[in-house]
């Protein structure tokens, strides 16, 4: 029988080697969103346009306007002792506005002397994009106050990622989501083919027992999977330096104990749909979205509202990609994040479980 | 034994009774015909006898096998051709030939004397994706797939929908063929004229079976006088017809329509009603199954 089941997997593979269209997408998609992601779109911001409006062009103010020139973050579209800036924030030509007050060389001599006084410095922002306005903001003060006669009242150290690079946050990100939507969505929609096109029926009435098929149809998409698994590895640690310094061993053994997982999935999705395209919309809809959502891929868990907090926990990409960050940014080893592995197996065990339950030999 | 028995069969889909009480006999090495329109029940029942669907009442048997209880048996020896075309058409002839050999766990080669007449018209085309084939040839390797594991009986489901006259024929002749080797062919049509070339045929409607004999029988049974009639307007012809005197039934059939007459029908009274119509020709026809199954339908 081991012949047989040979033959099964040469049978699907023969499939999608010949849907030369759909392998190339499957195999250039996480090759594209990692390019995307890592230098298209990104969260850093750079490149801030900012406009000055100083009343009195002491040497005080020209130090402040000198620190933000030189700095690569910013670029000074205006320098004026007074502009609309309304209009030059409408207009989109500043995204940010520096204002000084007109006493800033008095207050700031002041405030060296001990004295408690007013700001001096006010910073009027274009907050339609609340990401560029937030994070701009804690650049430009800090650009701004690192002037020595203020006093540092904070000092900041970021951990793992100090230059706050987002490939570091996105990679763990896209690994979550790839795998879900080629193996459960590939395979999903596969076997449902079968079901379409009336070859299931043909299937059924064999001596082969139908998961038997169905396991021989999950192969060629894991070996995919696997192929996907190291494009991204060799991308984000040569083109994004990523570091994955918790050990390769670790971030492949838990990918591939996700990738069982996201081929169970995929076949409790067969189950319930009975139409390619209701195949696609369930992988779609009712996987990727919330998966994009609540695994805190894009927002932070914490962020979600309170009646939400228990969902995340169900959610399997959430523990793979926390466990792929503190393996590949904190650079913990597999032992680490035990907790997560445990509770992916877990969840592939009952996922495994419900879907061969639920998976029928009969046409109803 | 018999190959087939199905007893007080019945399956519903919702409202819909798709067969209802259905009882039959196969015996080994028969080619059965089941005979009737869309939405007769046929796949229904095909469906139930290859394990697909468990009846709603009654119960059957294949090969004596109970295709509830036992239906993983059943799986391992019927050959099915669904009527929707079930075969990979990305891959080829002969990697669709392959993979339901391996299906079965048997080797091509072992049963290459079985199919070879089949298979032996479209080796030509090995090559070929399944889904450039024609309607012919699809039919063919599809047989040849079911066949592939020496089924002792094989399911056929309107394997001629869809296939030209001279495809069809062939069919039939190698249907013929394969139940000299010993195998029960049951097989479903919607086309009448097929019914002649099985050994016996039950007649089904709106999950019902008609009736149950050999072709010839059926005919025979036929009770009522027929004619055939034709005019130069057939339309005006049949609600002309319709109305005369000792007319039971008219109906439409091929180029004629056929007349079913009852006591009161006299030849010539018939003619003299019909005087205004042109080209009127009437004859004496010869019952035919498609006859018998008008006339069982109406009872």
């Amino acid at each position: 029988m081991k012949h047989n089941f040979l033959s099964f997997v040469k049978k699907e593979s023969l499939h999608i080697l010949r849907d030369v269209r759909t392998m190339m997408i499957v195999l250039l998609i996480p090759v594209v969103l990692m390019i995307l992601f890592g230098f298209a779109i990104s969260t850093e911001v750079n490149n801030l346009n900012v406009a000055i409006v100083a009343p009195n062009r002491t040497e005080g103010v020209r130090q402040v306007v000198e620190r933000l020139t030189n700095n690569p973050y910013f670029t000074v579209v205006d320098y004026d002792s007074s502009i609309d800036i309304d209009k030059v924030l409408r207009s989109g030509k500043a995204d940010a506005v520096v204002v000084f007050a007109e006493d800033y060389e008095h207050v700031i001599a002041q405030r060296a002397e001990g004295i408690d006084t007013h700001p001096t410095i006010q910073f009027i922002f274009d907050a339609s994009n609340t990401n560029i306005a937030q994070t701009g903001a804690a650049y430009l003060q800090n650009v701004v106050s690192a002037d020595h006669s203020q006093q540092e009242l904070l000092n900041l150290h970021l951990l793992y990622n100090p230059q706050m690079k987002s490939a570091y946050n996105f990679v763990p990100g896209i690994m979550g989501l790839i795998f879900i939507l080629i193996c459960a969505m590939m395979t999903s929609v596969s076997i449902v083919r079968e079901k379409e096109m009336g070859t299931m029926e043909t299937l059924l009435v064999s001596p082969v027992r139908p998961i038997k098929i169905i396991f021989a149809k999950m192969i060629p998409y894991f070996v995919i999977s696997c192929i996907n698994l190291a494009t991204i590895l060799l991308i984000a640690h040569y083109l994004l330096d990523v570091p994955m310094s918790g050990g390769l061993g670790g971030i492949i053994t838990i990918s591939l104990i996700y990738l069982i997982l996201a081929l169970a999935l995929g076949l409790l999705v067969s189950t319930l749909a009975s139409s390619q395209v209701v195949a696609l919309l369930i992988s779609a809809m009712v996987m990727l979205l919330p998966m994009m959502m609540l695994s805190g891929m894009v927002f932070p868990i914490e962020n979600l509202p309170t009646v939400l907090h228990p969902l995340p926990y169900i959610v399997p990409a959430r523990w793979y990609i926390e466990a792929i960050r503190k393996m590949m940014i904190m650079g913990l080893p597999l032992s680490a994040v035990i907790k997560e592995v445990l509770i992916l197996i877990f969840m592939t065990f009952v996922l495994m479980g419900v879907s061969l339950k639920k998976f029928k030999d009969k046409l109803e | 034994m018999s190959a087939i028995k199905v007893e007080n069969i019945s399956k519903s889909f919702g409202k819909v009774k798709a067969l209802d009480h259905i009882s039959f006999e196969v015996e080994r090495g028969e080619l059965f015909g089941l005979i009737g329109p869309d939405g007769a029940g046929k796949t229904t029942l095909f469906r139930l006898l290859t394990t697909l669907l468990n009846p709603d009442e009654g119960r059957a048997e294949v090969d004596g096998f109970d295709i509830v209880k036992d239906y993983h048996a059943i799986r391992e020896r019927v050959g099915y051709m669904p009527g929707q075309f079930s075969l990979y058409q990305d891959l080829t002839v002969e990697e669709n030939l392959n993979f339901f050999a391996a299906l079965f766990g048997v080797k091509v080669e072992d049963s290459y004397d079985l199919i070879a007449p089949i298979y032996h018209q479209i080796e030509p085309f090995k090559k070929r994706r399944a889904g450039k084939l024609s309607g012919g040839m699809k039919q063919k390797l599809a047989l040849s797939c079911a066949l592939i594991h020496r089924p002792s009986v094989l399911f056929l489901d309107e394997p001629t929908t869809g296939v030209d006259a001279v495809s069809r024929s062939e069919f039939w002749d190698m249907l013929e063929d394969i139940k000299q080797r010993g195998i029960t062919v049951l097989v479903s049509t919607p086309y009448m004229d097929e019914a002649s070339r099985c050994d016996r045929v039950a007649l089904c409607n709106e999950g019902r079976i008609l009736g149950i004999d050999t072709p010839t029988d059926i005919v025979a049974k036929y009770d009522s006088s027929l004619y055939s009639v034709r005019a130069d307007n057939m339309y005006q012809l049949l609600l002309a017809t319709r109305k005369a005197t000792g007319v039971a039934e008219c109906y439409p059939f091929g180029e004629t329509h056929h007349l079913i007459a009852d006591a009161k029908f006299d030849i010539e009274q018939f003619k003299g009603e019909l005087a205004d119509i042109k080209g009127l020709y009437i004859e004496p026809a010869e019952p035919t199954i498609e006859d018998m199954f008008i006339k069982l339908m109406k009872q």
